[in-house]
Protein backbone atom coordinates (compact mmCIF):
# COMPACT_ATOMS: atom_id res chain seq x y z
CA UNK A 1 0.00 0.00 0.00
CA UNK A 2 2.97 2.62 0.78
CA UNK A 3 4.48 1.32 -2.37
CA UNK A 4 1.89 1.92 -4.20
CA UNK A 5 1.19 5.61 -2.48
CA UNK A 6 4.90 6.14 -3.09
CA UNK A 7 4.48 5.68 -6.99
CA UNK A 8 1.30 7.23 -7.06
CA UNK A 9 2.80 10.34 -5.19
CA UNK A 10 6.08 10.23 -7.57
CA UNK A 11 3.69 10.22 -10.96
CA UNK A 12 1.15 12.71 -9.67
CA UNK A 13 3.87 15.71 -8.88
CA UNK A 14 5.40 14.61 -12.36
CA UNK A 15 2.53 15.44 -14.28
CA UNK A 16 3.15 19.01 -12.46
CA UNK A 17 6.69 18.92 -12.57
CA UNK A 18 6.16 20.94 -16.13
CA UNK A 19 4.00 23.47 -17.88
CA UNK A 20 1.98 20.66 -19.66
CA UNK A 21 -0.53 19.45 -16.92
CA UNK A 22 -1.13 23.43 -17.23
CA UNK A 23 -2.15 23.72 -20.16
CA UNK A 24 -3.84 20.65 -20.35
CA UNK A 25 -6.66 21.85 -17.38
CA UNK A 26 -6.84 25.23 -19.44
CA UNK A 27 -7.49 23.27 -22.59
CA UNK A 28 -9.86 21.10 -20.73
CA UNK A 29 -11.73 23.69 -19.22
CA UNK A 30 -12.37 26.47 -22.04
CA UNK A 31 -13.29 23.25 -23.97
CA UNK A 32 -15.71 21.78 -21.68
CA UNK A 33 -16.84 25.78 -21.05
CA UNK A 34 -17.07 26.51 -24.99
CA UNK A 35 -18.93 23.54 -26.00
CA UNK A 36 -21.53 23.64 -23.02
CA UNK A 37 -22.24 27.14 -23.26
CA UNK A 38 -22.18 27.54 -27.24
CA UNK A 39 -23.04 24.27 -28.78
CA UNK A 40 -25.06 22.60 -25.88
CA UNK A 41 -26.84 26.12 -25.19
CA UNK A 42 -26.77 25.93 -21.68
CA UNK A 43 -28.70 29.29 -21.43
CA UNK A 44 -30.73 29.25 -24.12
CA UNK A 45 -32.48 26.06 -23.60
CA UNK A 46 -34.27 27.42 -20.25
CA UNK A 47 -33.33 24.12 -17.59
CA UNK A 48 -31.41 24.33 -14.41
CA UNK A 49 -29.58 21.12 -15.22
CA UNK A 50 -26.10 20.22 -16.36
CA UNK A 51 -27.30 17.88 -19.54
CA UNK A 52 -25.76 20.00 -21.87
CA UNK A 53 -22.14 19.80 -19.97
CA UNK A 54 -21.95 16.27 -19.29
CA UNK A 55 -23.31 15.21 -22.90
CA UNK A 56 -19.90 16.08 -24.36
CA UNK A 57 -17.69 14.51 -21.63
CA UNK A 58 -17.34 11.42 -23.73
CA UNK A 59 -15.94 13.23 -26.71
CA UNK A 60 -13.43 15.92 -25.26
CA UNK A 61 -12.48 12.41 -23.37
CA UNK A 62 -11.84 10.98 -26.25
CA UNK A 63 -9.23 13.47 -27.66
CA UNK A 64 -7.93 14.50 -24.30
CA UNK A 65 -7.58 11.53 -21.74
CA UNK A 66 -4.95 9.63 -24.32
CA UNK A 67 -2.98 13.07 -23.71
CA UNK A 68 -3.05 12.34 -20.33
CA UNK A 69 -2.56 8.36 -20.16
CA UNK A 70 0.04 8.35 -22.84
CA UNK A 71 3.08 9.17 -20.70
CA UNK A 72 2.75 6.74 -18.06
CA UNK A 73 4.42 3.75 -19.63
CA UNK A 74 6.02 4.98 -22.69
CA UNK A 75 7.69 7.64 -21.41
CA UNK A 76 9.13 4.75 -18.53
CA UNK A 77 10.43 2.52 -21.91
CA UNK A 78 12.09 5.47 -24.07
CA UNK A 79 13.85 6.42 -21.05
CA UNK A 80 15.21 3.46 -19.45
CA UNK A 81 13.43 3.84 -16.06
CA UNK A 82 11.43 1.39 -16.38
CA UNK A 83 14.49 -0.89 -15.71
CA UNK A 84 15.14 0.90 -12.31
CA UNK A 85 11.45 1.34 -11.20
CA UNK A 86 10.42 -2.63 -12.12
CA UNK A 87 13.86 -4.04 -10.50
CA UNK A 88 12.76 -2.28 -6.94
CA UNK A 89 10.69 -4.41 -4.41
CA UNK A 90 7.92 -3.60 -5.53
CA UNK A 91 5.25 -5.66 -7.49
CA UNK A 92 4.14 -5.12 -10.94
CA UNK A 93 0.23 -4.66 -9.43
CA UNK A 94 1.46 -1.58 -7.12
CA UNK A 95 3.39 0.44 -10.13
CA UNK A 96 0.36 -0.41 -12.17
CA UNK A 97 -2.46 0.84 -10.02
CA UNK A 98 -0.10 3.92 -8.47
CA UNK A 99 0.21 5.46 -11.89
CA UNK A 100 -3.13 4.68 -12.59
CA UNK A 101 -4.48 6.44 -9.74
CA UNK A 102 -2.21 8.92 -10.11
CA UNK A 103 -3.56 9.97 -14.29
CA UNK A 104 -7.18 9.32 -12.55
CA UNK A 105 -6.33 11.75 -9.66
CA UNK A 106 -4.88 14.64 -12.30
CA UNK A 107 -8.12 13.99 -14.51
CA UNK A 108 -10.24 14.42 -11.30
CA UNK A 109 -8.52 17.84 -10.82
CA UNK A 110 -9.41 18.90 -14.44
CA UNK A 111 -12.62 17.66 -13.75
CA UNK A 112 -13.51 19.62 -10.20
CA UNK A 113 -11.97 22.60 -11.50
CA UNK A 114 -15.21 23.51 -13.65
CA UNK A 115 -17.35 23.70 -10.46
CA UNK A 116 -18.20 27.24 -11.86
CA UNK A 117 -20.71 25.50 -14.62
CA UNK A 118 -22.49 24.38 -11.32
CA UNK A 119 -22.13 27.70 -9.69
CA UNK A 120 -23.98 28.93 -12.41
CA UNK A 121 -26.71 27.17 -12.98
CA UNK A 122 -26.88 27.24 -9.16
CA UNK A 123 -26.98 30.83 -9.20
CA UNK A 124 -29.90 31.27 -12.35
CA UNK A 125 -32.21 27.96 -11.11
CA UNK A 126 -32.38 25.36 -8.88
CA UNK A 127 -31.50 22.31 -10.41
CA UNK A 128 -31.42 18.56 -8.89
CA UNK A 129 -27.60 18.83 -7.12
CA UNK A 130 -27.89 14.90 -6.98
CA UNK A 131 -28.21 14.50 -10.36
CA UNK A 132 -25.65 17.02 -10.82
CA UNK A 133 -23.29 15.09 -8.48
CA UNK A 134 -24.04 11.76 -9.93
CA UNK A 135 -23.28 13.10 -13.53
CA UNK A 136 -19.85 13.79 -11.74
CA UNK A 137 -19.32 10.35 -10.48
CA UNK A 138 -20.10 9.20 -14.25
CA UNK A 139 -18.02 11.30 -15.70
CA UNK A 140 -15.10 10.48 -13.45
CA UNK A 141 -15.93 6.75 -13.28
CA UNK A 142 -16.01 7.59 -17.35
CA UNK A 143 -12.69 8.93 -17.21
CA UNK A 144 -10.87 6.04 -15.00
CA UNK A 145 -12.29 3.76 -18.01
CA UNK A 146 -10.62 5.72 -20.82
CA UNK A 147 -7.46 6.17 -18.52
CA UNK A 148 -7.01 2.42 -18.06
CA UNK A 149 -7.48 1.74 -21.12
CA UNK A 150 -4.70 3.83 -22.26
CA UNK A 151 -2.48 2.96 -19.47
CA UNK A 152 -2.65 -0.85 -20.89
CA UNK A 153 -2.14 0.60 -24.61
CA UNK A 154 0.73 3.45 -22.84
CA UNK A 155 2.85 0.30 -21.73
CA UNK A 156 2.98 -1.57 -25.72
CA UNK A 157 5.60 1.32 -26.95
CA UNK A 158 8.04 3.40 -26.28
CA UNK A 159 6.68 6.36 -28.31
CA UNK A 160 3.98 8.29 -26.18
CA UNK A 161 2.47 9.36 -30.34
CA UNK A 162 1.43 6.00 -30.91
CA UNK A 163 0.40 5.25 -27.56
CA UNK A 164 -1.92 8.50 -27.96
CA UNK A 165 -3.49 7.47 -31.37
CA UNK A 166 -4.02 3.70 -30.04
CA UNK A 167 -6.09 5.09 -27.36
CA UNK A 168 -7.84 7.48 -28.44
CA UNK A 169 -9.16 4.64 -31.61
CA UNK A 170 -9.55 1.37 -28.89
CA UNK A 171 -11.74 4.51 -26.88
CA UNK A 172 -13.67 5.08 -29.97
CA UNK A 173 -14.85 1.92 -30.40
CA UNK A 174 -15.88 1.39 -26.85
CA UNK A 175 -17.48 5.04 -27.09
CA UNK A 176 -19.32 4.45 -30.11
CA UNK A 177 -20.47 0.75 -29.30
CA UNK A 178 -23.96 1.35 -27.76
CA UNK A 179 -24.92 4.38 -30.19
CA UNK A 180 -27.94 3.39 -33.00
CA UNK A 181 -25.64 3.95 -35.87
CA UNK A 182 -23.66 0.74 -34.81
CA UNK A 183 -26.29 -0.86 -33.19
CA UNK A 184 -28.14 -0.63 -36.51
CA UNK A 185 -25.72 -1.81 -38.36
CA UNK A 186 -25.89 -5.49 -36.07
CA UNK A 187 -29.80 -5.66 -35.62
CA UNK A 188 -30.17 -5.88 -39.04
CA UNK A 189 -28.70 -9.67 -38.93
CA UNK A 190 -27.30 -10.35 -35.51
CA UNK A 191 -29.19 -12.26 -32.70
CA UNK A 192 -30.72 -9.73 -30.52
CA UNK A 193 -27.95 -11.42 -27.51
CA UNK A 194 -25.22 -10.05 -29.61
CA UNK A 195 -26.93 -6.93 -30.04
CA UNK A 196 -27.31 -6.32 -26.47
CA UNK A 197 -23.68 -7.33 -25.48
CA UNK A 198 -22.51 -4.90 -28.01
CA UNK A 199 -24.79 -1.99 -26.48
CA UNK A 200 -23.83 -3.32 -22.91
CA UNK A 201 -20.00 -2.91 -23.82
CA UNK A 202 -20.88 0.80 -24.71
CA UNK A 203 -19.25 3.36 -22.00
CA UNK A 204 -21.66 5.61 -23.36
CA UNK A 205 -24.32 3.60 -22.63
CA UNK A 206 -23.48 3.29 -18.86
CA UNK A 207 -22.48 6.89 -19.09
CA UNK A 208 -25.64 7.91 -20.21
CA UNK A 209 -27.25 5.74 -17.74
CA UNK A 210 -25.74 7.52 -14.27
CA UNK A 211 -26.13 10.69 -15.84
CA UNK A 212 -29.83 10.46 -15.40
CA UNK A 213 -29.07 10.78 -11.62
CA UNK A 214 -29.58 6.71 -11.08
CA UNK A 215 -26.67 5.72 -9.76
CA UNK A 216 -27.05 1.69 -10.74
CA UNK A 217 -25.08 -0.82 -9.55
CA UNK A 218 -25.08 -2.62 -12.64
CA UNK A 219 -23.23 0.81 -14.65
CA UNK A 220 -20.66 1.04 -11.62
CA UNK A 221 -19.52 -2.71 -12.17
CA UNK A 222 -19.15 -2.14 -15.47
CA UNK A 223 -16.78 0.96 -14.97
CA UNK A 224 -15.13 -1.26 -12.47
CA UNK A 225 -14.84 -4.28 -15.07
CA UNK A 226 -13.39 -2.03 -17.41
CA UNK A 227 -10.87 -0.55 -15.34
CA UNK A 228 -9.72 -3.92 -13.85
CA UNK A 229 -9.55 -6.07 -16.97
CA UNK A 230 -7.42 -2.93 -18.56
CA UNK A 231 -5.08 -2.20 -15.73
CA UNK A 232 -4.81 -6.40 -15.68
CA UNK A 233 -3.94 -6.66 -19.34
CA UNK A 234 -1.47 -3.75 -18.54
CA UNK A 235 0.32 -5.87 -16.14
CA UNK A 236 0.57 -8.86 -18.64
CA UNK A 237 2.03 -6.50 -21.39
CA UNK A 238 4.68 -5.23 -19.34
CA UNK A 239 5.21 -8.73 -18.02
CA UNK A 240 5.78 -9.80 -21.86
CA UNK A 241 7.99 -6.96 -22.80
CA UNK A 242 9.68 -5.73 -20.64
CA UNK A 243 12.74 -4.92 -22.30
CA UNK A 244 12.62 -3.24 -26.07
CA UNK B 1 25.44 -14.88 -2.28
CA UNK B 2 24.92 -14.68 -5.97
CA UNK B 3 24.27 -18.07 -7.63
CA UNK B 4 23.58 -17.19 -11.66
CA UNK B 5 22.41 -21.40 -12.76
CA UNK B 6 22.62 -21.67 -16.84
CA UNK B 7 21.07 -18.66 -16.99
CA UNK B 8 19.91 -18.67 -21.15
CA UNK B 9 18.19 -16.26 -23.27
CA UNK B 10 16.87 -16.66 -26.70
CA UNK B 11 15.51 -13.22 -28.39
CA UNK B 12 13.68 -15.29 -31.31
CA UNK B 13 16.26 -17.49 -32.91
CA UNK B 14 19.02 -15.41 -31.66
CA UNK B 15 21.10 -16.91 -28.47
CA UNK B 16 22.03 -13.86 -26.62
CA UNK B 17 22.91 -15.58 -23.35
CA UNK B 18 24.39 -19.59 -23.50
CA UNK B 19 24.06 -21.42 -20.45
CA UNK B 20 26.11 -18.86 -18.11
CA UNK B 21 26.33 -20.51 -14.69
CA UNK B 22 28.77 -19.22 -11.69
CA UNK B 23 28.80 -18.12 -7.69
CA UNK B 24 29.57 -14.98 -6.18
CA UNK B 25 30.85 -15.34 -2.59
CA UNK B 26 30.27 -12.49 -0.45
CA UNK B 27 33.33 -10.02 -0.54
CA UNK B 28 34.32 -10.68 -4.44
CA UNK B 29 34.22 -8.39 -7.03
CA UNK B 30 33.49 -10.05 -10.11
CA UNK B 31 34.23 -8.28 -13.19
CA UNK B 32 32.13 -8.67 -16.33
CA UNK B 33 34.35 -8.42 -19.34
CA UNK B 34 33.06 -8.67 -23.12
CA UNK B 35 32.74 -6.62 -26.29
CA UNK B 36 29.56 -4.68 -26.63
CA UNK B 37 26.49 -7.24 -27.76
CA UNK B 38 27.82 -9.48 -25.56
CA UNK B 39 25.74 -10.26 -23.47
CA UNK B 40 26.74 -9.39 -20.05
CA UNK B 41 23.68 -6.56 -19.79
CA UNK B 42 20.83 -9.07 -20.81
CA UNK B 43 22.81 -11.28 -18.08
CA UNK B 44 22.48 -8.43 -15.18
CA UNK B 45 18.66 -7.84 -16.77
CA UNK B 46 17.87 -11.71 -16.07
CA UNK B 47 19.84 -12.25 -12.63
CA UNK B 48 17.48 -8.62 -11.74
CA UNK B 49 14.23 -10.08 -12.68
CA UNK B 50 14.15 -7.71 -15.49
CA UNK B 51 14.12 -10.02 -18.35
CA UNK B 52 12.83 -13.51 -17.86
CA UNK B 53 15.18 -16.06 -19.20
CA UNK B 54 14.51 -18.65 -21.58
CA UNK B 55 15.87 -21.21 -19.05
CA UNK B 56 17.60 -21.21 -15.83
CA UNK B 57 17.73 -19.18 -12.96
CA UNK B 58 19.43 -16.97 -10.16
CA UNK B 59 19.47 -16.21 -6.90
CA UNK B 60 20.39 -13.53 -4.54
CA UNK B 61 21.11 -14.61 -1.10
CA UNK B 62 18.94 -17.79 -1.13
CA UNK B 63 16.20 -15.96 -3.09
CA UNK B 64 15.02 -17.07 -6.63
CA UNK B 65 14.47 -14.29 -8.77
CA UNK B 66 11.86 -16.29 -10.55
CA UNK B 67 9.67 -17.76 -7.42
CA UNK B 68 10.57 -14.79 -5.20
CA UNK B 69 11.42 -11.89 -6.86
CA UNK B 70 10.46 -9.34 -4.36
CA UNK B 71 12.81 -10.67 -1.64
CA UNK B 72 15.36 -11.17 -4.04
CA UNK B 73 15.07 -8.19 -5.25
CA UNK B 74 14.93 -6.45 -2.08
CA UNK B 75 18.42 -7.54 -1.30
CA UNK B 76 19.77 -6.36 -4.38
CA UNK B 77 21.36 -2.64 -5.38
CA UNK B 78 21.27 -2.36 -9.19
CA UNK B 79 22.66 0.51 -11.54
CA UNK B 80 20.88 -0.18 -14.79
CA UNK B 81 23.01 0.28 -18.29
CA UNK B 82 22.65 4.20 -18.65
CA UNK B 83 22.26 5.05 -15.11
CA UNK B 84 18.08 5.61 -16.10
CA UNK B 85 16.22 8.52 -13.52
CA UNK B 86 13.45 10.36 -13.79
CA UNK B 87 14.35 13.85 -15.38
CA UNK B 88 12.00 15.87 -14.35
CA UNK B 89 12.94 14.78 -10.39
CA UNK B 90 16.03 16.08 -8.46
CA UNK B 91 18.37 13.87 -6.73
CA UNK B 92 17.00 14.20 -3.36
CA UNK B 93 13.49 13.58 -4.63
CA UNK B 94 14.38 10.43 -6.56
CA UNK B 95 16.06 9.05 -3.56
CA UNK B 96 12.92 9.60 -1.59
CA UNK B 97 10.93 7.80 -4.44
CA UNK B 98 13.21 5.29 -3.97
CA UNK B 99 13.89 4.53 -0.16
CA UNK B 100 9.96 4.85 0.15
CA UNK B 101 9.85 1.38 -2.26
CA UNK B 102 12.55 0.52 -0.64
CA UNK B 103 10.32 0.19 2.55
CA UNK B 104 12.30 2.91 4.32
CA UNK B 105 10.56 5.95 5.97
CA UNK B 106 10.88 8.96 8.36
CA UNK B 107 14.54 9.07 10.36
CA UNK B 108 15.63 5.86 8.61
CA UNK B 109 15.19 6.87 4.84
CA UNK B 110 16.80 10.35 5.36
CA UNK B 111 19.90 8.83 7.34
CA UNK B 112 20.10 6.46 4.14
CA UNK B 113 19.90 9.35 2.07
CA UNK B 114 22.25 11.43 3.68
CA UNK B 115 24.71 8.35 3.12
CA UNK B 116 24.26 7.36 -0.15
CA UNK B 117 24.54 11.30 -1.04
CA UNK B 118 28.15 11.70 0.81
CA UNK B 119 29.26 8.14 -0.45
CA UNK B 120 28.56 8.89 -4.50
CA UNK B 121 29.28 13.04 -3.19
CA UNK B 122 26.08 14.08 -5.09
CA UNK B 123 25.15 16.61 -2.26
CA UNK B 124 25.75 19.69 -4.10
CA UNK B 125 23.14 19.04 -6.91
CA UNK B 126 20.71 17.75 -4.84
CA UNK B 127 18.18 20.08 -5.46
CA UNK B 128 18.91 20.79 -9.22
CA UNK B 129 16.53 18.80 -11.73
CA UNK B 130 18.61 15.28 -12.27
CA UNK B 131 17.90 16.50 -16.68
CA UNK B 132 20.43 19.58 -15.81
CA UNK B 133 22.72 17.59 -14.28
CA UNK B 134 26.30 16.37 -15.63
CA UNK B 135 26.55 12.59 -17.15
CA UNK B 136 29.22 11.90 -14.35
CA UNK B 137 26.11 13.45 -11.96
CA UNK B 138 24.12 11.73 -13.41
CA UNK B 139 25.89 8.17 -12.88
CA UNK B 140 26.40 8.80 -9.24
CA UNK B 141 22.88 9.30 -8.86
CA UNK B 142 21.87 6.28 -10.09
CA UNK B 143 24.66 4.79 -7.83
CA UNK B 144 22.82 6.13 -4.77
CA UNK B 145 20.24 4.95 -5.77
CA UNK B 146 21.85 1.21 -6.08
CA UNK B 147 23.55 1.66 -2.60
CA UNK B 148 20.71 3.57 -0.67
CA UNK B 149 19.74 0.48 1.19
CA UNK B 150 22.88 -0.95 2.29
CA UNK B 151 22.40 -3.89 0.28
CA UNK B 152 23.88 -7.43 0.18
CA UNK B 153 24.49 -7.83 -3.42
CA UNK B 154 25.42 -4.82 -5.76
CA UNK B 155 24.95 -5.41 -9.55
CA UNK B 156 26.61 -2.57 -11.61
CA UNK B 157 26.17 -2.09 -15.35
CA UNK B 158 29.04 0.21 -16.40
CA UNK B 159 29.26 1.89 -13.07
CA UNK B 160 32.17 4.41 -14.22
CA UNK B 161 31.14 5.12 -17.70
CA UNK B 162 31.19 8.51 -18.50
CA UNK B 163 33.36 9.46 -15.17
CA UNK B 164 36.17 11.37 -15.58
CA UNK B 165 39.43 10.03 -14.42
CA UNK B 166 39.30 11.42 -10.82
CA UNK B 167 35.56 10.44 -10.46
CA UNK B 168 36.20 7.48 -11.50
CA UNK B 169 39.10 6.41 -8.61
CA UNK B 170 36.17 7.39 -6.25
CA UNK B 171 34.39 5.16 -7.73
CA UNK B 172 36.50 2.38 -7.60
CA UNK B 173 37.79 3.63 -4.32
CA UNK B 174 33.71 3.38 -3.05
CA UNK B 175 33.36 -0.38 -4.42
CA UNK B 176 36.47 -1.38 -2.80
CA UNK B 177 35.31 -0.06 0.42
CA UNK B 178 32.09 -1.97 0.32
CA UNK B 179 33.26 -5.15 -1.31
CA UNK B 180 34.52 -7.29 2.10
CA UNK B 181 30.82 -7.54 3.33
CA UNK B 182 29.12 -7.73 -0.06
CA UNK B 183 28.78 -9.65 -3.11
CA UNK B 184 29.38 -7.69 -6.41
CA UNK B 185 29.23 -7.79 -10.06
CA UNK B 186 30.02 -5.03 -12.28
CA UNK B 187 30.77 -5.04 -16.08
CA UNK B 188 32.83 -2.98 -17.58
CA UNK B 189 34.80 -1.84 -20.68
CA UNK B 190 37.92 -0.79 -19.27
CA UNK B 191 40.41 -3.30 -18.47
CA UNK B 192 42.10 -1.26 -16.12
CA UNK B 193 39.26 -1.58 -14.16
CA UNK B 194 39.45 -5.09 -13.67
CA UNK B 195 43.19 -4.55 -12.35
CA UNK B 196 42.10 -1.64 -9.87
CA UNK B 197 39.01 -3.80 -8.30
CA UNK B 198 38.27 -7.00 -9.42
CA UNK B 199 39.12 -9.79 -7.53
CA UNK B 200 37.77 -12.19 -10.26
CA UNK B 201 36.95 -11.62 -13.58
CA UNK B 202 34.98 -13.25 -16.42
CA UNK B 203 34.73 -13.04 -20.17
CA UNK B 204 31.82 -13.10 -22.26
CA UNK B 205 31.57 -13.00 -25.91
CA UNK B 206 28.41 -14.02 -28.11
CA UNK B 207 26.68 -14.97 -24.90
CA UNK B 208 29.04 -17.97 -23.77
CA UNK B 209 31.49 -17.72 -20.57
CA UNK B 210 34.76 -18.03 -21.76
CA UNK B 211 37.73 -17.28 -18.93
CA UNK B 212 36.49 -17.06 -15.31
CA UNK B 213 39.69 -16.41 -13.29
CA UNK B 214 41.15 -14.05 -11.05
CA UNK B 215 43.29 -10.79 -12.95
CA UNK B 216 46.55 -12.20 -12.03
CA UNK B 217 45.58 -15.34 -14.13
CA UNK B 218 44.29 -13.64 -16.87
CA UNK B 219 47.56 -11.84 -17.30
CA UNK B 220 49.09 -14.79 -17.27
CA UNK B 221 47.44 -15.90 -20.07
CA UNK B 222 48.57 -12.82 -22.08
CA UNK B 223 50.69 -13.22 -25.39
CA UNK B 224 54.25 -11.40 -24.06
CA UNK B 225 53.49 -12.40 -20.26
CA UNK B 226 56.75 -12.79 -18.55
CA UNK B 227 59.05 -11.78 -21.54
CA UNK B 228 62.01 -9.64 -19.75
CA UNK B 229 63.19 -6.76 -21.22
CA UNK B 230 66.92 -4.74 -20.91
CA UNK B 231 68.43 -2.21 -22.46
CA UNK B 232 72.25 -2.52 -23.35
CA UNK B 233 75.21 -0.90 -24.91
CA UNK B 234 75.48 -1.79 -28.75
CA UNK B 235 78.69 -3.81 -27.74
CA UNK B 236 77.39 -5.77 -25.43
CA UNK B 237 74.03 -6.44 -26.96
CA UNK B 238 75.34 -9.65 -29.08
CA UNK B 239 77.00 -11.39 -26.28
CA UNK B 240 74.51 -10.97 -23.97
CA UNK B 241 71.93 -12.15 -26.89
CA UNK B 242 74.02 -15.58 -26.97
CA UNK B 243 74.41 -15.87 -23.70
CA UNK B 244 70.80 -15.33 -22.78
CA UNK B 245 69.75 -17.67 -25.68
CA UNK B 246 71.16 -20.28 -23.84
CA UNK B 247 69.55 -19.95 -20.63
CA UNK B 248 67.38 -22.89 -19.25
CA UNK B 249 63.80 -21.97 -20.32
CA UNK B 250 64.45 -19.46 -22.56
CA UNK B 251 62.72 -20.12 -26.17
CA UNK B 252 64.01 -16.90 -27.81
CA UNK B 253 65.68 -13.26 -27.41
CA UNK B 254 64.45 -10.73 -29.97
CA UNK B 255 67.04 -7.70 -30.30
CA UNK B 256 66.45 -4.27 -31.59
CA UNK B 257 69.28 -1.08 -32.31
CA UNK B 258 68.47 2.51 -31.56
CA UNK B 259 70.85 5.29 -30.79
CA UNK B 260 73.71 3.10 -30.12
CA UNK B 261 71.54 0.76 -27.37
CA UNK B 262 70.01 -2.44 -27.93
CA UNK B 263 66.88 -3.64 -26.64
CA UNK B 264 66.66 -7.53 -25.64
CA UNK B 265 63.46 -8.94 -25.31
CA UNK B 266 63.77 -12.70 -23.61
CA UNK B 267 60.62 -14.47 -24.41
CA UNK B 268 60.34 -17.37 -22.04
CA UNK B 269 59.14 -20.68 -23.16
CA UNK B 270 55.93 -21.29 -21.44
CA UNK B 271 55.37 -17.68 -20.35
CA UNK B 272 57.49 -18.94 -17.33
CA UNK B 273 58.80 -16.41 -14.77
CA UNK B 274 63.00 -16.20 -15.89
CA UNK B 275 63.47 -12.83 -14.44
CA UNK B 276 65.91 -14.30 -11.87
CA UNK B 277 67.91 -16.39 -14.31
CA UNK B 278 68.36 -13.72 -16.52
CA UNK B 279 69.26 -10.93 -13.51
CA UNK B 280 71.93 -13.49 -12.79
CA UNK B 281 73.32 -13.90 -16.09
CA UNK B 282 73.36 -10.10 -16.12
CA UNK B 283 75.32 -10.26 -13.30
CA UNK B 284 77.69 -12.53 -13.73
CA UNK B 285 78.19 -11.42 -17.54
CA UNK B 286 79.00 -7.86 -16.26
CA UNK B 287 77.29 -5.95 -18.51
CA UNK B 288 75.50 -2.45 -18.16
CA UNK B 289 71.96 -2.85 -18.33
CA UNK B 290 70.53 0.61 -18.32
CA UNK B 291 66.38 -1.08 -17.02
CA UNK B 292 65.35 -4.53 -16.92
CA UNK B 293 61.52 -4.72 -16.64
CA UNK B 294 59.15 -7.94 -16.97
CA UNK B 295 56.41 -7.76 -19.18
CA UNK B 296 53.01 -8.25 -16.97
CA UNK B 297 50.97 -9.23 -20.12
CA UNK B 298 48.06 -6.68 -21.01
CA UNK B 299 44.70 -7.67 -20.67
CA UNK B 300 43.79 -5.97 -23.68
CA UNK B 301 45.82 -8.49 -25.82
CA UNK B 302 44.04 -11.73 -23.21
CA UNK B 303 40.65 -10.26 -23.99
CA UNK B 304 41.34 -9.51 -28.00
CA UNK B 305 42.46 -12.86 -28.23
CA UNK B 306 40.04 -14.93 -26.40
CA UNK B 307 36.58 -12.66 -27.96
CA UNK B 308 37.87 -12.43 -31.36
CA UNK B 309 39.21 -16.14 -31.52
CA UNK B 310 35.29 -17.49 -31.16
CA UNK B 311 34.14 -14.44 -33.04
CA UNK B 312 36.15 -16.45 -36.04
CA UNK B 313 35.13 -19.71 -35.04
CA UNK B 314 31.11 -19.43 -34.58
Amino acid sequence: MNKTLAVFKRELAGYFATPVAYVFITIFLVLSGALTFMMGNLLGRGQADLQPFFNFHPWLYLVLIPAISMRLWAEERKSGTIEMLLTLPLTQCQAVVGKFLAAWAFTGIALALTFPVWITVNVLGGPDNGVIFAGYIGSLLMAGGYLAIGSALSAITRNQVIAFVLTAAVAFVFTVAGTPMVLDFFSGWAPAALVSTVASLSIMTHFQAIQTGVLDLRDLIYFVTLIALFLYANALILDLRKAD
Amino acid sequence: MIEIDGLTKKFGQFLAVDNISLTVPKGEVLGFLGPNGAGKSTTMKMVMGFLPPTSGTARLCGHDILTDGLAARAMAGYLPEGAPAYSDMTPIGFLKFAAELRGLSGAARDKAIERAMEQTQIGEVRLQPIETLSKGFKRRVGLAQALLHDPAVLILDEPTDGLDPNQKHEVRRLIEGMAADKAIIISTHILEEVDALCTRAVIIAQGRLLADARPEELHAMAPGHNNVSLLLPEAQATTAETALAALAGVERVEKTSADGAARLVVVPQGRASIVAAVTEAVRSGGWSAADITVDQGRLEDVFRHITLDTHRAA
